[in-house]
């Protein structure tokens, strides 16, 4: 009885020493698949994209001459909507979040409205492109403009920018929220003075991660009839626009195989904004952490 | 035993003097329930909190104290259901009025919470945050500096008044919060459990601080520790849970009288150990 009770507690040592090193290394195993994926991802556009990226390929606008053809006018579009975008989730946005956790009361409506914002981050985004079509575009009679675009947009990333901040509000301890009141602030003075700096960093990673989605954003666009031949800069939010994906599918769709080395060099472009914009966004937001010390 | 010891340690309290005079009401409560909810919390406590003392709440857990002083400055009404009736009145007048708006009220009564709450701002920022919201037109370098010294933390921070509120001990994370309080010129502190988190060479320098205070402001401090509302209290309260389960108030008296000769015996079972 003894003996079998110490083989078998020797033979479970083993055999759990064995599935905690299989999970981590199938653990590992994970994390590496995707950085290898993405890895040679990279690896493969740079190399079929890499030698377009020049002065002239950033400054010229599309042709059907592949040789002459470059991405200005994609690049300012996508410039001006990433700009637009942001003006008008982020307030909403974080707006939205502040009064659903500090003012809203604890209801069913505020429940159902909850939910719902929840459910419509993973809302396909073509539905957004045909609410933008119908309402932006023909409704509010805004056409084809940037200013449409950009509305589309910022319903799509608005249900990210919320859930992110709420999170963030929530994280930030009552006992600041108490020691704010106990002093006399005012509701409105705890929210901006307390809740706002503690909470700020996350919801600028939120809104981070939720412009990256947009900058890549291309069915959307696509539906309310952003163009895939611009030969002029828009100049302000009422001008017709295209974007960096919808320039790069349109390349890819065509036959020529110059097109297709084009739109490689207009990926290696894509990600350049998308991790600029990025680093740029955590340089922002680490300055508040600083500040929070 | 304990309770002997606890007995000693009043009988050699002897710096508390009694007022000849009668004392001035500043914060009263005329058969004040409460409740969270359907839990009933307290119990129909009618008390009368004299002017420049300090008064201390003791009671086991769950007896409504930490609810009773929340009642004073208005911090229940943030919770959720929550509920009361009875009044509350702070010099005469009824806080809980329509009228009255609960960040004037909160402006004259401050509080000192249990777990320390720096904001995670700099030692200056905590200070002046008070002076700012409320409008206050201070020089703001000398409000810090008298708020300081006046909660005995001045000398220990004075040459890095940037530094973060959180990179103090939690002993001087306290004494800042009661620096922070100060700083709006209040009339009466609230303390809730101030020391229950820190040390006894921390908890030590906030009882001193108490005992420095008491001469210019009312100080109202629950504690679950009788020792120290023996040390620091003029007059103690002690409340227990009542049959309704809501805290109720047992007996309210000189902390001398209280914890040597208690009239009620409930007090005498808690205050020499026998329950709680």
């Amino acid at each position: 009885m003894i003996t079998l009770g110490e083989t078998g507690t020797r033979f479970h040592t083993i055999y759990r020493r064995i599935v905690g090193r299989g999970f981590a290394t199938a653990t590992l195993i994970a994390t590496l698949l995707g950085v290898v994926m993405l890895a040679v991802l990279m690896f493969d556009v740079f190399r079929d994209g890499a030698h377009e990226v020049d002065g002239e390929f950033l400054t010229s606008y599309p042709s059907r001459f592949p040789e002459k053809s470059g991405l200005r006018s994609a690049l300012l579009g996508t410039a001006w909507m990433l700009g637009l975008t942001a003006a008008m989730a982020f307030p909403i946005g974080v707006g939205a979040a502040i009064y659903m956790e500090e003012y809203a009361p604890n209801n069913w409506l505020t429940r159902v409205i909850q939910i719902n914002i929840a459910n419509l981050a993973g809302v396909p985004s073509v539905v957004y492109g045909l609410l933008g079509l119908g309402v932006f575009v023909r409704a509010m009679e805004l056409g084809r403009s940037v200013l449409a675009g950009s509305m589309t947009m910022s319903l799509l990333i608005l249900p990210l920018i919320i859930v992110a901040s709420r999170e963030a509000i929530r994280a930030v301890p009552d006992s600041l929220r108490e020691a704010s009141l106990a002093l006399g602030a005012s509701r409105w003075q705890m929210v901006s003075r307390t809740v706002l700096p503690s909470a700020m960093p996350g919801i600028l990673t939120g809104t981070i991660l939720a412009l990256s989605r947009a900058i890549g954003e291309t069915a959307p666009l696509i539906t309310i009839g952003a163009l895939t031949y611009i030969a002029f800069d828009p100049q302000g939010p009422m001008d017709l626009f295209t974007v960096l994906p919808i320039q790069i599918f349109n390349w890819v769709s065509l036959p020529q195989k110059e097109f297709h080395s084009l739109a490689a060099g207009g990926i290696v472009v894509l990600l350049v904004v998308l991790l600029l914009s990025n680093s740029v966004a955590i340089l922002i937001r680490n300055r508040f952490e600083r500040r929070r010390y | 035993m304990i309770g002997l010891q606890i007995g000693k340690t009043v009988f050699r309290a002897p710096e508390v003097e009694q007022p000849e005079a009668p004392e001035e009401t500043i914060l009263s409560t005329k058969k004040l329930s409460f409740w969270y909810g359907e839990k009933r919390a307290l119990d129909g406590i009618s008390m009368e909190i004299p002017v420049r003392q300090v008064t201390a709440i003791i009671g086991p857990s769950g007896c409504g104290k930490s609810t009773y002083l929340r009642c004073f400055n208005r911090m229940n009404e943030l919770i959720p259901g929550s509920n009361f009736d009875g009044a509350v009145e702070y010099r005469g007048r009824d806080i809980n009025d329509g009228r009255v708006d609960p960040v004037s009220i909160r402006r004259q009564i401050g509080m000192v919470f249990q777990k320390p709450n720096p904001f995670p701002k700099s030692i200056y920022d905590n200070i002046v945050f008070g002076a700012k919201v409320n409008g206050m037109s201070a020089d703001m370098d000398e409000l810090v500096e008298t708020s300081l010294r006046k909660a005995a933390l001045w000398d220990e921070v004075k040459n890095d008044l940037k530094q973060s509120g959180l990179a103090l001990s939690g002993g001087q994370q306290q004494r800042l919060c009661i620096a922070r309080a100060l700083a709006v010129e209040p009339e009466v502190i609230l303390m809730d459990e101030p020391c229950s988190a820190l040390d006894p060479i921390a908890t030590t320098r906030i009882e001193d601080l108490i005992r420095t205070l008491r001469e210019t402001y009312t100080i109202v401090i629950v504690t679950h520790n009788m020792q120290q509302a023996a040390r620091v209290s003029d007059k103690t309260a002690f409340f227990t849970v009542g049959e309704s389960g809501g805290g109720e108030l047992v007996e309210f008296d000189d902390t001398q009288r209280l914890f040597t000769t208690p009239s009620d015996p409930r007090t005498e079972a808690y205050i020499t150990g026998r329950f709680g």
